[in-house]
């Protein structure tokens, strides 16, 4: 398919077609963009206009299509509610007195049914959860709408007069509170999924009992092993997912919509809810107030960000691929060496190259010293990582030395899929190397690595280890500049991403204010998110998974 | 007319061939100089290591020396032993347990998860798989200071081999890299198997793992690896306590401004010291390395 597709390009490109402005709605015929001849026959900057205008074209025909699938989903979702609640009514009604006896001890109907494994650790879990429930649930989640309160003072008499008192508040955990609150709800929803399914399957195995089909341990073992290996595999992974990554993330999101920051640390603080507070104030234009230039510097951020990420991501690929191609020119010897040795960043941790290069090009580092030895610079050094602007630049080439040797690697195996007869007859048709480059190999190559680079780009947003380790952000903004300091922004730098902002912001600060981190951390979110979904809807690699099966 | 036209064509290849000459020398000197500024900033690092003096704007401080007349010395490489302040065999040990046991424990689960999205056919397969791809987007350490607070009241955050829990517990996010590879795997294998008469579980132990070791391998490698780089999980649990410290954060200590002067040239020969068995360990299982990138990261 990729070489079709590019075969079809190296013949229609030269073909100049007349391009009216209809020829931009003209999409709609059922087909797809990249199948669409006359997509096929614009020249190249056009067809990518006519992907990002397609792109917004479409938005109103996809909102359409969605609120039209509203009614039918929300249908199914009801069918399915009611699915649930016929289940439960007919092991009510039609369920002897063990699969009744279900309705309160879990797994009952299963342990009499000779499934004991199953049913012992349905009850299991039972108990625990009611334990759980009891002692930690039900006094967070009354908590979880006020975050907690000054429950009551301690008074300790120091003096015998009782003169001298000293009162110390004793108080919840605002932040324990969140934690427990969400802990126990994902123990609810798991305990009625798991309630649910005891009570289907004991309803079964009544079912099979009365036509004389047994029921054993062996079935577990079976399900566990075969039918439902998936369950096996992915039970630790997906504990460990929630666990570490979704109530965290949780958390994070909840956190937003909270005063949590240095005058509100737990426990010796409460924390309460703010609703869209530091979402306004971080959004908020006012140029009078310190939120206002928050906005204008977290504007300037978010370029940076997009601007790093846009050129640490093309300036590793197309350097990568040249030097793959390179090195892979036919007459060139010592294939393995050259490719080794650029390997080796590779071999070596990161963070080391990483911190190393810091200090060469430290403003007394190496590369200084060495230009005023042999005379090329004078007393002044000159300043690599600490210039706005030449901080930047350096950064983005630095990256290459690290980022080059991976794609180079990539694309070295790639490229010799390339189907030979198709230069060969390009050749013959008298075609340039340049032009080959850029009808048949470069095609080929982003057909092909489109995951890769959707994953290099977002990857870059939250690159902290580049950044962090080579410049710790950079030279920082300087007081009464053009962009007055505000409390939050401290310690920000020139080259600081929203990653590494949000680092100094909540853990490296003195005055931490997790509240605002959250609220950029979900920004970063949200824009990562957009990408990747422009990225993925119109990569064909996604969509064809099957295809390669 | 024949001499002519041959001696035409001989003078032709002969400037064409003068012409590939020319372009390969072109390219040797390019790749010649690439290949000096690659290795460079590891030499530097290596002369350094062994150098007496700290002098960074050197790049061979032992043969142009700043002042007096220093040479080699292998003291550096004694105080990554005997120091005290710093101790960077502590953190070298506990890195090395760290990553070892990631690595095993890792590369199971991240198989398994893998094997599962490829392979078995099952309803939330979807859903889970863009699940995990949402939930990567989230900007990943915020989390983290979070986890922090979770192992806080765990108890868990008084030893450093907590790092072990949370790398494992994230295994499921690297599905991508080793479930493209297995899909590259026909299925027929597996069917063949089936008819059989094997399970799954015998499927993939013995059907589907026999024909991955580039992708085992790999992933083997990238998550020893990974601990060995990771700063800011480390950082946040280590709390500026010297011994709890993993060789990213300690050695990041090493170079900050109260230390430098003292510590660069033992930088450097930690830097060289953990070097060598990862490239060592790097260029041994470089094939499969290769043959995991491409046969998993893109589907060709």
């Amino acid at each position: 398919m990729a070489s079709n597709n590019a075969v079809l390009e190296t013949k229609t490109s030269a073909t100049p077609v007349s391009q009216d402005a209809d020829g931009f709605s003209n999409s709609e015929a059922g087909l797809t963009l990249d199948s669409n001849l006359e997509y096929l026959s614009l020249t190249k900057p056009k067809q990518i206009l006519y992907k990002f205008a397609h792109f917004f074209t479409a938005i109103p025909k996809k909102l359409g299509r969605f609120f039209h699938s509203v009614p039918r989903k929300a249908r199914d979702r009801w069918h399915k509610g009611q699915g649930v609640v016929r289940g439960i009514y007919d092991a009510g009604a039609n369920g002897d007195v063990f699969t009744r006896l279900s309705f309160i001890f879990m797994g009952l109907g299963l342990v009499t049914r000779h499934q004991i494994i199953r049913g012992i650790l349905y009850f299991l879990y039972e108990v625990f959860f009611f334990v759980f429930f009891g002692i930690v649930g039900v006094p967070n989640l009354a908590r979880l709408g006020s975050l907690g309160q000054i429950g009551s003072v301690q008074y300790e008499i120091i003096d015998e007069t009782g003169l001298n008192v000293t009162a110390k508040a004793v108080h919840d955990n605002s932040f324990t509170v969140m934690l427990y609150s969400i802990i126990t709800i994902v123990f609810i929803l798991l305990f009625l999924f798991l309630w649910y399914n005891q009570l289907k399957d004991s309803l079964k195995l009544q079912r099979y009992g009365a036509i004389g089909k047994a029921a054993s341990d062996k079935d577990t073992i079976e399900d566990v092993f075969n039918k439902h290996y998936d369950r096996t595999l992915l039970f630790i992974p997906i504990l460990g997912l929630t666990c570490f990554t979704i109530i965290p993330i949780i958390m994070m999101i909840l956190i937003a919509f909270t005063n949590y920051n240095s005058s509100h640390i737990t426990p010796d603080h409460l924390i309460d809810w703010v609703g869209w507070y530091n979402f306004s104030s971080v959004f908020s234009t006012s140029a009078s107030s310190t939120s206002g230039n928050f906005f204008k510097i977290f504007m300037q951020v978010l370029l940076w960000t997009l601007i790093w990420a846009f050129f640490a991501t093309f300036s590793n690929y197309f350097l990568g691929m040249i030097m793959a191609m390179i090195i892979n020119i036919k007459g060139i010897r010592l294939k393995k060496l050259w490719r080794t040795v650029l390997i080796s960043t590779i071999a070596v941790p990161q963070f080391i190259s990483l911190l190393l290069l810091s200090k060469i090009f430290a403003d007394t580092g190496l590369v200084n010293g060495v230009l005023r030895s042999w005379g090329w610079i004078g007393s002044a050094n000159i300043p690599w990582l600490t210039d706005p602007m030449l901080a930047k630049i350096m950064i983005i080439v630095l990256n290459t030395w690290i980022g080059i040797p991976y794609t180079m690697l990539i694309c070295t195996g790639l490229l010799m899929n390339i189907p030979n007869d198709l230069y060969e007859s390009a050749k013959i048709d008298g075609a340039s190397p340049v032009k080959m480059y850029f009808k048949i190999t470069l095609p080929y190559m982003l057909f092909v690595t489109t995951p890769y680079l959707i994953s290099q780009f977002v990857g870059n947003i939250n690159n902290f280890n580049v950044i962090y380790l080579l410049s710790t952000g950079g030279p920082a903004y300087t007081l009464g500049g053009d962009v007055p300091l505000s409390v939050t922004v401290q310690g920000l730098g020139r080259t600081d991403l929203l990653i590494t902002w949000i680092y100094k912001i909540s853990i490296s600060s003195t005055n931490p204010d997790y509240a605002t981190a959250s609220v950029i951390g979900i920004l970063v979110f949200v824009l990562v998110a957009f990408f990747s979904l422009i990225f993925y809807n119109n990569s064909n690699s996604v969509k064809d998974e099957e295809e390669f099966q | 007319m024949t001499p002519m036209l041959q001696a035409n064509a001989k003078s032709k290849y002969r400037s064409h061939k003068r012409a590939v000459m020319t372009r390969n020398i072109g390219i040797y000197a390019f790749l010649i100089i690439l290949c000096v500024f690659w290795v460079l900033p590891f030499l530097y690092m290596f002369f350094t290591s062994f150098s007496s003096v700290y002098a960074p704007t050197y790049f061979m401080p032992l043969i142009n020396p700043q002042k007096g007349q220093p040479g080699w010395t292998g003291a550096n490489y004694v105080m990554l032993f005997k120091d005290e302040t710093l101790p960077f065999w502590k953190w070298y040990l506990n890195t090395l347990a760290i990553s070892a046991i990631t690595a095993i424990v890792e590369t199971v689960m991240v198989l398994g998860t893998s094997y599962a999205f490829s392979r078995l056919r099952f309803k939330l397969r979807k859903p889970l798989m863009k699940l995990i791809l949402v939930l990567g987007m989230f900007p990943g350490f915020l989390s983290m200071l979070i986890i922090y607070f979770i192992l806080k009241l765990a108890n868990l955050t008084t030893s450093i081999y907590s790092l072990l829990l949370i790398y494992v517990a994230g295994s499921a996010m690297q599905y991508y890299i080793a479930k493209g590879f297995f899909d590259t795997i026909p299925k027929s294998l597996d069917e063949a198997a089936m008819i059989d008469g094997a399970n799954k579980n015998t499927i993939f132990f013995k059907v589907i793992m026999p024909l991955s070791k580039p992708i085992v391998v790999y992933t083997a490698l990238i998550t020893f690896i990974a601990p060995w780089g990771d700063f800011m999980l480390g950082s946040i649990l280590a709390n500026g306590q010297p011994d709890m410290m993993t060789v990213a954060v300690g050695m990041q200590r090493m170079i900050a401004k109260e230390y430098i002067v003292t510590y660069f040239n033992a930088f450097c020969a930690g830097g060289v010291f953990i070097s060598i068995p990862i490239v060592a360990l790097f260029f041994w299982l470089q094939k499969y390395y290769v043959e995991g990138i491409t046969g998993g990261a893109v589907k060709g």
